[in-house]
């Protein structure tokens, strides 16, 4: 992806920063949770139960930023937001990250390694266990095809491939609203939900009708939405 | 009109109540050494089967109560449980509670829990008993030896920690207040004070609080109310002044700042299983063999340890409990 980025860039470095300042910035607060996390880890600062607050920090991130990779689309289909597009795939790539902290900690800290037992007292006993480990091993064919070799290899079908991120979201919401308590579900029911009108707003008779109404509200200025626009490679974006 | 005496509601009131109960606390250490140790006491109180005697005396844990109660320090008489592993840290246990009352995140119960103000306080134990009573604490640490006990804590969630409380066999107090014939459960009742207890204002659960206990649950000798731990009186987050500890079950029985104890002839409603009945059983004896419909319960994670380790049927206390539940489907009964 840097390499992508050099290829863009100006001969200044006013120049680049003014042309992927969104990228960078969604980039790095998207990372902010793991730096804060890695600090606290350093300064021993994980609290009580360290298990307990890398799982809930990495599980909680890694769900709101492949929410934010979910919504990049629409917000260019309905707002004509070109520039969410640019930062689809650092996202996408950065709830990869959160989701294997999350099953790294799962698999290390809290099971020691204990195959045998997570197999039995994990797999077999919790359901939310089965839709986050289905959701993290789609994740994974994702995350490798997302380099430029891969991109070109695969062509159209990538963008095949890559619709299976819409399981993975509901995999995973899943696997929170699964793990919460009775008292607790409106956390999840609110990922739940946005999730939900992510995947609407995707559905042609619904985006025939926002992108209808957004053309006569504000003329038609983005013609190429009508033509899915996550059908797109990125790189287009950047134009 | 009943005038209220100025001595009750005047912040000397706590400070006093906190300076009885270590004084209280302190002048029992000596006789303490005898009264946990020694089986004829315990059968004084409970009357447990004689061939669960050996394990009763094993299970309660200290031999005596740490003399210096009056001290900063966290103070306990031994550093490790029956079973040879090491007491959580007064860090820990009093930085993660499950307390909704104040918080759902364990971890910040301590700071909304750091400004409220108990006292002052008092239990009413009513209901089928032919000797209703009010008691304020000083009430309670002077008719009752403060005892250390300690004990392990397992969550419904899945994690545990030992723990030294120091407090008092519930039978003492209902044999006190003398039950009816027809006495079968124990409801105990935490206090309603929504403007001081933000949780009481949302809607996560029904309040206020709700648990109960069979009779013979209740009298058994390992239930105790607790005041205190690691020498000190409880801290707010573990529910100060008073609270209930079964280390048998799972920790959500062990209801805190307990204000009512009544005595019912039916089951009483408690507020996990109105939540989600399927999840939460009135019983919630901590069971390696019934998952809860979540989660296995096969293993725990003890805090301040990595990795997991096997849950124990009723908490490792089935040698002291398991006749309670003799001829039970623990399955059904979950």
């Amino acid at each position: 992806m840097s390499g992508r980025i050099r290829s863009d860039e100006r001969s200044s470095t006013m120049g680049y920063l003014k042309e992927h300042w969104f990228w960078w910035a969604v980039t790095l607060g998207a990372l902010t949770p793991l730096a804060l996390l890695g600090w606290r880890a350093a300064n021993g600062d994980l609290g009580v139960d360290p298990v307990n607050t890398i799982n809930n920090l990495s599980g909680r991130a890694a769900m709101i930023v492949l929410l934010l990779s979910l919504a990049c689309t629409p917000l260019n289909t309905i707002f004509g937001l070109r520039r969410a597009l640019t930062v689809r795939k650092s996202l996408g790539l950065i709830a990869f990250v959160y989701a294997s902290l999350h099953l790294v900690n799962f698999i290390g800290l809290d099971y020691g390694f204990d195959f045998g037992l997570i197999f039995q007292d994990a797999v077999l006993d919790k359901p939310y266990i089965l839709a986050g480990g289905a959701a993290l091993l789609i994740l994974i064919p994702l995350a490798i095809t997302s380099t430029r070799g891969w991109m070109k290899r695969l062509g159209r079908n990538l963008k095949r491939l890559h619709r299976l991120v819409y399981a993975a979201g509901v995999l995973v919401v899943l696997h929170f609203l699964w793990q919460a308590k009775a008292a607790e579900r409106e956390e999840p029911l609110i990922y739940a939900g946005v999730l939900a009108l992510l995947l609407l707003v995707r559905t042609p008779p619904v985006r025939r009708w926002l992108v209808a109404h957004r053309t006569r509200l504000v003329g038609p200025k983005l013609p190429r939405v009508q033509t899915m626009p996550q059908t797109k490679p990125i790189k287009q974006s950047g134009d | 009109m009943v005038k209220i005496a100025p001595a009750e509601i005047t912040p000397e009131h706590v400070f006093l109540n906190r300076r009885q109960f270590m004084a209280a606390a302190g002048v029992t250490a000596g006789s303490l050494a005898l009264a946990a140790c020694s089986p004829a006491t315990l059968s004084n109180t409970s009357a447990p089967a004689a061939d669960a005697e050996p394990a009763l005396t094993r299970a309660l844990g200290a031999e005596k109560l740490p003399e210096a109660l009056s001290l900063a320090e966290p103070t306990a008489s031994k550093s490790q449980d029956e079973l040879g592993d090491p007491l959580n840290q007064f860090q820990e246990i009093t930085n993660y509670n499950n307390f909704y009352e104040f918080s759902t995140n364990k971890e910040a119960v301590a700071s909304e829990a750091a400004g409220f103000n108990p006292y002052p306080w008092q239990v009413q134990v009513t209901g089928l008993v032919n000797n209703p009573l009010v008691l304020d604490l000083d009430d309670i640490y002077k008719r009752y030896t403060q005892e250390e006990r300690i004990y392990r804590l397992r969550c419904v969630e899945a994690w545990s920690m030992v723990i030294p409380w120091v407090g008092f066999p519930i039978s003492a107090l209902l044999k006190d207040a003398d039950p009816k014939s027809d006495a079968k459960y124990v409801r105990f009742v935490t206090v309603y004070r929504p403007d001081e207890m933000r949780g009481q204002r949302s809607s996560v659960l029904e309040w206020p609080y709700q648990e109960g206990l069979r009779l013979d649950e209740a009298m058994h000798p390992l239930a105790i109310l607790g005041t205190g731990m690691y020498g000190k009186p409880l801290t707010n987050q573990q529910g100060a002044p008073i609270r209930l500890v079964v280390p048998w079950k799972y920790g959500f029985k062990s209801i805190k700042l307990v204000v009512t104890i009544e005595l019912t002839d039916s089951i009483p409603a408690t507020t996990w299983n109105d939540a989600a009945p399927n999840e939460y059983g009135f019983y919630a004896n901590v069971n390696p063999e019934v998952n809860h419909p979540r989660w296995s319960q096969a293993s725990e994670r003890r805090i301040g340890e990595s990795g997991r380790r096997d849950t124990l049927m009723f908490n490792g206390y089935a040698e002291e409990v398991a006749s309670l539940y003799a001829g039970m489907d623990l399955s059904g009964n979950f």
